[in-house]
């Protein structure tokens, strides 16, 4: 799916940037939050069809 | 006995005027009647009116005395105005309304997107046109009036309906009390409240949707240009929308979503309403402006239709058939659509050009459509009014987003109501030229309209039963004559139209001179095409059912064989 995956360093820096934002918006917004950045990375993305996968990944074990 | 208002109803716009009820003490013993249409609404009217065209003559029964209360639909479409220039009203409608094509949606003060509806200089027509329903009513009614074919009993209430052998047994109430009818169909005009669909015990497919709207008229002078106003989540609705529309007469609608677990009965309070719209009017900068009511509702959104809309003798039509949310103005532009369909495929019947199965084709068709438009609708409504908490945290973060975020912002889109392809329909030709064609309207397409001069249009010389555009300067083939004359000796309505030729040519009723080509352009023919017969056959809605780049006799005959199966 990813052309070039995170490095470990990499993954490290989105694990703690994105802690801090959750942080950052709070309780209430935190899931708005999350919901405006999947579909920036949706776009992003650029396949409807990846992202239905993602979705897929995320569902499991929750 | 049946005992109908006889106050005008109260309008500070339109004046009421209070018919007499039709009372069968008055008139002669009634024969089984060949169609009764009950509904005097836009569908059973336009339905009553496209019957009259084909030569048949249909009862209409309107339970009350007076046009429907309030402005209820306000935005009709440019198909929506080609099918009322069939039915003789499109002038009136074009004298009184708002013609408009840009729409605008507002979140946190900022206008977050623009729609602009696209106006082709070949349409007569402007995307939308807003005209409140009483007018509408009038000018189909006086249309009506005017047409011996047409029986419009006010005062006169169905009150059952029995299926018998072959037609159907009506008790109608009235003031001087019941009688009896019978009629060979029966058009379920009667709304969204339908008291047929509840007798017959029909349950209608799809969803509903939880939440209330207020949709209230009022009388203010807003110097807003006629443009179409949807704002989000504004502080005085937290999470809720709010529509806004021009109508003519110095009104405007005010349509907003009421907060989770508030009843219709407390939303339309007086001091409820009064705040609200005060509210809304300082939002948009007019607070203190002064207002007075005019008419006031509450709706739920609904996607809704029969699986079937004949059943028996009775065929259902506009909002009984199926409940459409007015996002996308698709109430009574979709009924106009199933009236005009109902018209031409129930009079072939009834005149014996094709058997009752001939009915399925049109259930299958405007159910087909009823679909397509449940899916698009579905759409806006879930952007419009959240179903559920994930669809509003989608929605809240686009509203989010599109502040700053291009990308997300035609979703704001709300799908205005357009007309159903029947590109799959039994009716088009199976051995034309269609998969040929690499433009103009396809199978199953609505026309494309074309100007021909000032104050003239392709469409107003078609319509009123099937037409065939020959694309071509000089006489047609005898052999061609020869089918379109056995044709209309079997009662077949079909009107020959030469596109191209500069004078009266053989075999063609009317001919128009297309100097410039245009209309063949528009239609996907080349010169040489048109010099070899290239040519269109519509349906007497005006669908496309077959088109051809060379037409000859036979072909001709296939496609009017597949057209009108007898």
């Amino acid at each position: 799916m990813h052309t070039t995956p995170l490095s470990i360093g990499g993954l490290e820096t989105v694990y703690d940037t994105l802690a801090s934002a959750i942080d950052q918006a709070g309780p209430d917004k935190s899931e708005l939050l999350l919901v405006k950045l999947a579909l920036l990375q949706a776009q992003a993305l650029g396949n409807e069809a990846q992202f239905q996968q993602l979705v897929e990944a995320a569902l499991q074990d929750l | 006995m049946h005992s109908p208002s006889t106050e005008p109803r109260p309008s500070l716009y339109y004046p009421y005027e209070v018919f007499q009820p039709w009372l069968a003490s008055a008139h002669p013993a009634q024969d089984r009647k060949k169609v009764v249409v009950v509904g005097a609404g836009p569908a059973g009217m336009v339905t009553a009116l496209e019957l009259a065209r084909h030569g048949v003559p249909s009862v209409v029964l309107a339970a009350e005395l007076q046009l429907s209360q309030g402005s209820r639909a306000i935005c009709f479409t440019r198909r929506s105005m080609e099918i009322l220039q069939q039915v003789g009203v499109a002038e009136r409608m074009t004298e009184g309304g708002l013609p408009w094509r840009f729409g605008n949606s507002y979140y946190r003060g900022q206008r977050v997107y623009r729609l602009e509806a696209p106006h082709d200089p070949d349409d007569r027509f402007f995307p939308i046109i807003n005209v409140q329903q009483q007018y509408l009513e009038e000018y189909l009614h006086d249309a009506c009036k005017q047409q011996p074919l047409i029986d419009l009993r006010w005062g006169n209430k169905l009150t059952q309906v029995t299926q018998e052998e072959g037609h159907a047994r009506l008790e109608v109430d009235t003031p001087e009390g019941p009688y009896t009818l019978e009629s060979d169909w029966v058009v379920a005009a009667d709304g969204g409240r339908s008291g047929i669909r509840a007798a017959l015990n029909l349950q209608m497919e799809g969803a509903s949707y939880e939440g209330f709207f207020v949709i209230a008229d009022i009388r203010i002078d807003l110097p807003f240009p006629t443009e179409r106003l949807a704002f989000f989540d504004p502080e005085w609705n937290p999470g809720n929308t709010i529509l806004m529309h021009r109508e003519p007469h110095g009104i405007w609608r005010v349509d907003y979503q009421l907060p989770p677990g508030e009843t219709p009965e407390e939303a339309l309070r007086p001091e409820s309403l009064k705040a609200r719209i005060d509210a809304q009017l300082a939002m948009i900068g007019h607070a203190g402006l002064a207002w007075e009511m005019d008419w006031s509702s509450v709706y739920s959104a609904r996607t809704l239709t029969l699986p079937d809309f004949v059943h028996g003798s009775v065929i259902f039509t506009g909002d009984a058939a199926h409940l459409l949310p007015i996002f996308g103005v698709r109430g009574a532009n979709t009924a106009f659509q199933d009236a005009q369909s109902l018209g031409w495929h129930l009079a072939m019947v009834a005149k014996g050009l094709s058997g009752p199965e001939f009915l399925a084709n049109h259930s299958r068709e405007r159910v087909g459509a009823a679909r397509e438009i449940i899916t698009e609708a579905g759409k806006s409504t879930r952007f419009m009014a959240p179903p559920s908490r994930g669809f509003r945290l989608l929605r809240d973060a686009v509203l989010s987003l599109s502040l700053t975020q291009e990308f997300v912002r035609p979703l704001y889109h709300w799908r205005t109501s357009r007309p159903h392809e029947y590109s799959h329909s039994a009716l088009n030709c199976r051995d034309d030229d269609n998969a040929l064609f690499t433009s103009g309207p396809a199978h199953g397409a609505p026309p494309q309209n074309v100007r021909l001069a000032e104050d003239d249009f392709l469409l107003d010389h078609l319509g009123g039963g099937f037409d065939l555009l020959v694309f071509t300067s000089g006489d047609l083939p005898e052999a061609l004559q020869a089918v379109v004359t056995a044709a209309r000796q079997q009662g077949l309505p079909l009107r020959v139209t030469a596109v191209g030729a500069t004078r009266p040519v053989a075999g063609a009723d009317q001919h128009l001179p297309d100097a410039d080509g245009r209309v063949r352009a528009r239609y996907g023919l080349s010169a040489e095409d048109a010099a070899q017969s290239g040519a269109y056959l519509l349906r007497p809605d005006q669908h496309i059912c077959a088109r051809w780049l060379r037409l000859d006799a036979p072909r001709l005959q296939a496609a009017l064989a597949t057209a009108l199966p007898h």
